[in-house]
C-alpha cells in the first residue's frame, strides 16, 4: 500500500486532512476538493478529539463505494498512526484504564505533540516496482502500475480474473447498445404518434383523449463467443474464461463456447454466480480435454448446430484463438464465410498478436483473416481494455 | 443531536444501526446530503428511512425505482384529460389566454414523488429505493434535483424547495452508479449484523421469545449465511422465520427438526438452496448454533 509521510511539521487541521486527502488519491480513491470541505465540515459537528468517531465521519463522506469502504480503515490507520506504531504498542500495554485520555493525547488536533521524533515509518519499497519519490518524502510501491501491462500468462490471482471480467462487462455493454433511427409505437416516448392518436380520436367524437408517444426501439446486439482451450490456449484460459464470464454477465442472452476438438456450450455453466467457482470449474473442463485443435471443424459444427439458433444480423462472433488449427485452412476460411453470410460481424482475438514482431503466419489465421471484421491483440488486460472504442464503431 | 443520541433513538423504534450507519445518518442530516446506502437485499437498507422517518415524525415519501422510470413518472405530469374536459367545458366564451392560464396552473399539475417531497412544509424523508434499477439518464436528472433541490416547469417556472428534505438512496448492485452521483451522497455499506446486533435486532422486534430460543435462531440465520446459498437470508427473513417459529409454538428447534426444516420455506427462496440444505445439513447448523 502507498503511504504518505504524515505531515508532522504543519500546524492546522486542514492542512492534516488534505494531506489525509492526497494519501487517499495515491492510493486509488476519487476525492477531491468537495471531499475535503465535507470532511473538515462533518470534523466540526462531531467530536473531533475521538479517532474512532474522526474515522466513521471521514469514511462516510470519503469512501463511496464497497471496495474503498473495505479498505479505508487500513488507509486511515496507515496515515494517522504511521509514525508512532512503537510508541502506542507500548501504551496499549500498560495505559489500558486510560484508554480515553490516551486517543484524546494523539488526537487530529494535537498530533502536533508526537512531531519531535523524526521516526516516520513508512512502508518498505517492495523492490520489484517501479518506485516513485517525491520532496515530500511518499514512497508508492507500484506493483499496481505495471499490471495492466504484464503479459495475461502472468495472472493468476482473483483480482486479476476479476478484471478481466469487469473490462468484459464493459465491452458486452458497448457492443449491445443500439438503438434504431426509427421510431416505433411505445408507451413511454419523448414523441407523439399523431398519427394513431388522430385514428384514436374518432372514437371519442374527434377529441384525442388517449395520447401515444413513440420511441426509438432498442435493438440491442447479441455476443456469442467461441474461446479456444487447446494445449497453445492453456496459459490464457483463466483469464479468457473470467472474460467470457463478463460478457455472459453483462446479458443473458450472450451464448458462450469452449472448443479444442470438440465444442461445448458453456453459457449456462458460465452463469454461476460465484465467479472464481465458476471459472476454476471451467478451467479443470476445458483442461479435461487438451491437446490438438480443430477449429475449422468446430466452427463447422457451430454453424449447423446453433448458429441457425444464435447468429443473424445483430450478432457479433468473438473468437479467442491463436490460430494454431490442426484442420486444414481452407474448412476454416469455407466456415467463416458461412458464418459471414449469416450477417454476423466477426472479431477475432488473438493473444500472440500483442508479441513483437508477430505476423499472421499460421496457416489457419492466414486464411481467417480476410473473412474478419476485427482483428485484435489480446496480450495484455489494456490490450483487451482498448478494444472498447473499436467495437464501438463496429 | 449527536450521532450516539441519534442511534439511541433509532434503537428505541425498534432499528438496531451499527456505529458506521448511525454516524453515516448523523452527518448526511448534518451536511443536507443524501445518503446512499448499498447492501445485499434484507440487511434493512428501507428500513431505515421508515425508522427516520418515525424519528422525525414527518412523511415518509418514497420512489420505488425501475427501469424505464422517466421525468414524468417521478417529477410531475400534466393531468392532460383533465385539461381537455377544461377546455372543452369552457366552450368558447372565455378568451384563450384565460383558459390557457387556467388549464396550466397548480391544480392541473400531477404532483410525483420528487416534486412532492421539495414541496411539502415540514421537510419529509424522500427514500429513493433501489436506484441502480432505474436507467442512467433518469441518475443525471436526479443529480441535478439532488443538488438544487428545485423544479423547473416551463408553463409555471421554478419550482423551489420549500424545505429540503433528507433523501435516503438504497442500492442492490444491480447496475454500478455514476461516481457523480457517488461523491454527491454520504456512502455506507450495510452489511449483514453481527450476532449480537442480530439478538438485539430479534428481541426488539420478538420481545416475548426465550432467551434460549432466541439465541438458537440467531445462531442457526448466522451459520446458514456461511453456506453457499445463492440468496443469503436477510434480516427480514430471520424475522419471518422467528415468527413462524413462535407461531408454531416450538420451544427448541433441536427438537423439532421436521417442523424447522418445513419452516425454512421462510428463509430459503430458491429452489435450489432449499435443495442445498436438507434435513441433515439444518440439523448439523442447529447443532452448531446451539
Amino acid at each position: 500500500m502507498p503511504v504518505t509521510r504524515f505531515p508532522s511539521k504543519s500546524t492546522s487541521v486542514s492542512e492534516r486532512v488534505a494531506g489525509f486527502m492526497a494519501h487517499l488519491r495515491y492510493n486509488g480513491m476519487s476525492v477531491g476538493v468537495a471531499e475535503t470541505e465535507a470532511t473538515l465540515e462533518a470534523l466540526s459537528i462531531i467530536n473531533p478529539t475521538d479517532p474512532e468517531e474522526v474515522k466513521l465521519a471521514i469514511k462516510s463522506v470519503c469512501a463511496n463505494d464497497v471496495d474503498h469502504f473495505e479498505r479505508f480503515d487500513e488507509l486511515f490507520q496507515a496515515y494517522w498512526f504511521n509514525s508512532n506504531r512503537e510508541r502506542e504498542r507500548q501504551i496499549q500495554t500498560n495505559e489500558k484504564p486510560h484508554q480515553k485520555n490516551r486517543w484524546t493525547n494523539r488526537s487530529l488536533l494535537e498530533h502536533k505533540m508526537y512531531s519531535s521524533g523524526s521516526g516516520s515509518r513508512d512502508l518498505p519499497d517492495s523492490g520489484d516496482g517501479e518506485t516513485e519519490q517525491s520532496g515530500d518524502g511518499r514512497l508508492i510501491a507500484s506493483k499496481a502500475f505495471n499490471k495492466n501491462k504484464a503479459d495475461l500468462r502472468e495472472f493468476m490471482k482473483p483480482e486479476d480474473l476479476a478484471e478481466a471480467g469487469r473490462i468484459a462487462e464493459r465491452i458486452a455493454k458497448t457492443i449491445r447498445d443500439r438503438r434504431s433511427r426509427r421510431r416505433k409505437l411505445a408507451l413511454k416516448g419523448a414523441l407523439l404518434d399523431l398519427r394513431k392518436i388522430a385514428r384514436k380520436s374518432v372514437s371519442t367524437g374527434g377529441e384525442p383523449i388517449h395520447l401515444f408517444k413513440r420511441q426509438k426501439p432498442n435493438r440491442p446486439v447479441h455476443l456469442v463467443a467461441l474461446l479456444d482451450v487447446s494445449g497453445s490456449m492453456t496459459v490464457y484460459a483463466r483469464v479468457f474464461l473470467s472474460f467470457l464470464k463478463g460478457l455472459v454477465g453483462a446479458d443473458s442472452r450472450t451464448d458462450a463456447y469452449l472448443f479444442h476438438t470438440q465444442l461445448v456450450r458453456i453459457s449456462d455453466a458460465l452463469n454461476d454466480n460465484d465467479a472464481l467457482r465458476a471459472v476454476n470449474r471451467l478451467s479443470m473442463m476445458a483442461q479435461g480435454f487438451g491437446g490438438g485443435t480443430k477449429i475449422g471443424s468446430n466452427l463447422a459444427r457451430f454453424n449447423t448446430q446453433y448458429a441457425a439458433h444464435t447468429v443473424n444480423g445483430r450478432t457479433v462472433v468473438i473468437i479467442l484463438s491463436d490460430g494454431y488449427d490442426t484442420d486444414p485452412p481452407s474448412v476454416l476460411a469455407e466456415n467463416l464465410k458461412r458464418l459471414k453470410k449469416r450477417g454476423a460481424k466477426i472479431i477475432w482475438l488473438n493473444p500472440l498478436k500483442g508479441w513483437k514482431d508477430y505476423e499472421p503466419v499460421a496457416k489457419g489465421m492466414a486464411a481467417a483473416l480476410p473473412h474478419l471484421d476485427y482483428f485484435a491483440a489480446a496480450t495484455t488486460l489494456n490490450d483487451l481494455a482498448a478494444l472498447e472504442p473499436q467495437l464501438e464503431t463496429l | 443531536m449527536t450521532w450516539t443520541e441519534l442511534k439511541s433513538s433509532l434503537g428505541d423504534q425498534g432499528y438496531i444501526a451499527s456505529d458506521q450507519l448511525a454516524m453515516a445518518l448523523h452527518l448526511a442530516m448534518h451536511l443536507g446530503r443524501p445518503l446512499l446506502l448499498e447492501g445485499a437485499a434484507g440487511v434493512g437498507k428501507t428500513q431505515i428511512a421508515k425508522t427516520l422517518a418515525e424519528i422525525e415524525n414527518t412523511n415518509l415519501i418514497r420512489l420505488q425505482c425501475y427501469e424505464g422510470l422517466d421525468a414524468a413518472a417521478s417529477i410531475y405530469e400534466w393531468n392532460y384529460q383533465r385539461q381537455l374536459l377544461a377546455i372543452r367545458a369552457a366552450g368558447g366564451e372565455e378568451s384563450s389566454d384565460t383558459v390557457e392560464d387556467k388549464i396550466f396552473s397548480d391544480k392541473y399539475l400531477l404532483r410525483r414523488p420528487l416534486l412532492e417531497a421539495i414541496s411539502q412544509e415540514t421537510p419529509p424523508v424522500l427514500l429513493i429505493d433501489e436506484i441502480d434499477r432505474a436507467d442512467e439518464e433518469f441518475e443525471a436528472f436526479l443529480l441535478e434535483i439532488l443538488s438544487d433541490f428545485q423544479v423547473s416547469i416551463p408553463e409555471l417556472g421554478t419550482i423551489r424547495a420549500v424545505s429540503k428534505p433528507r433523501v435516503v438512496l438504497t442500492a442492490n448492485g444491480a447496475r454500478d452508479l455514476s461516481d457523480a452521483l457517488r461523491r454527491r451522497c454520504v456512502y455506507s455499506f450495510v452489511d449483514y449484523p453481527d450476532r449480537a446486533t442480530e439478538l438485539a435486532i430479534l428481541s426488539k422486534r420478538q420481545p416475548a421469545l426465550n432467551a434460549r430460543l432466541a439465541e438458537q435462531i440467531v445462531g442457526f440465520i448466522q451459520a446458514l449465511r456461511k453456506e453457499e446459498l445463492e440468496k443469503k437470508p436477510g434480516v427480514a427473513e430471520m424475522l419471518d422465520f422467528a415468527a413462524a417459529i413462535a407461531g408454531l409454538g416450538i420451544n427448541d428447534l433441536a427438537k423439532d427438526p421436521q417442523i424447522v426444516q418445513a419452516s425454512l420455506v421462510c428463509v430459503l427462496k430458491t429452489q435450489a438452496d432449499q435443495a442445498a440444505i436438507p434435513r441433515e445439513v439444518s440439523e448439523r447448523l442447529i447443532g452448531k448454533a446451539a
